[in-house]
């Protein structure tokens, strides 16, 4: 895709960050708030999309580097599987660190109560995982859906030329 | 001429169905069996520690389902690589 005008680059610049950080919020505040991995990790990857539109594919691909994300992904599952079988003395996907103090190990007051960001125990830290891990997954299916996009545009006696301008 | 009453048919056994399956459903907010939600909702907090009950059942009681979503995800990037991956010419 080419570059859009000016105008749309910056915009999309300052709204960037917005996006991230409203992403990363979901995820970090899964277990007070509605939403979680799921959501928070494809607003963030939305952002990729947002920049791929904007600036093009050239200067995305620049710096968006698919290992990268890649890694992400991997990381996020194996974090995932790990933190479910760390209980595995009770039961699968136990939740062994709640309640314990430590790591996310706050008690919670029982009743409607303002939030404590330290609790809940593995479930924020799988959201984490589930987050990183759609990062990272819904980012790679938009790179290499646009790569794809590539590929065909440059094929013999193909007409296509995409769907940019 | 009988194809179009066989349809007409088929639709009258459709929509009898799915009005008596509507005309027997419980209201909205009070479902027939409560306990297990009972249970999430009064424990969940004291157990789990946790005030979100929704992320309680999806990442903790039901945490298994969740390693299954993880995996579809985890499956459809895997496709998506396979399908747009550049390969040599004649592969």
């Amino acid at each position: 895709m080419n570059p859009l005008s000016v105008v749309v680059r910056t915009i999309c610049d300052v709204f960037a960050w917005f996006m991230g950080i409203f992403g990363v919020y979901i995820i970090i505040h899964g277990h007070l708030t509605p939403g979680g991995g799921f959501q928070g990790g494809a607003v963030v990857a939305t952002m990729i999309a947002f920049l791929l539109v904007s600036h093009g594919g050239k200067k995305l691909l620049a710096f968006a580097r698919p290992g990268f994300y890649s890694a992400l992904e991997t990381t996020g599952l194996l974090l995932f599987i790990c933190a479910g079988f760390f209980g595995i003395t009770t039961t699968l996907f136990y939740n062994f660190l709640a309640g314990q103090g430590g790591l996310f190990g706050s008690a919670v007051p029982i009743g409607p109560n303002s939030g404590i960001i330290n609790s809940a125990g593995t479930i924020s830290l799988m959201n984490m995982a589930v987050g990183l891990e759609v990062i990272g997954g819904l980012s790679l299916i938009i790179i290499y859906m646009f790569k794809g996009i590539r590929l065909f545009e440059n094929a013999e006696g193909s007409g296509e030329t995409g769907h940019d301008r | 001429m009988k194809k179009r009453a066989l349809f007409m048919l088929a639709i009258l056994v459709v929509a009898g169905t799915f009005w008596g399956a509507l005309d027997r459903i419980h209201l909205f907010g009070d479902p027939v069996r409560a306990p297990m939600d009972d249970y999430y909702l009064n424990n969940a907090q004291q157990e789990r520690s946790v005030n979100n009950v929704v992320t309680a059942i999806v990442f903790d009681y039901r945490g298994f389902d969740t390693l299954g979503e993880a995996a579809v995800l985890f499956t459809a990037v895997c496709s998506v690589l396979a399908l747009f991956r550049k390969g040599r010419e004649g592969q």
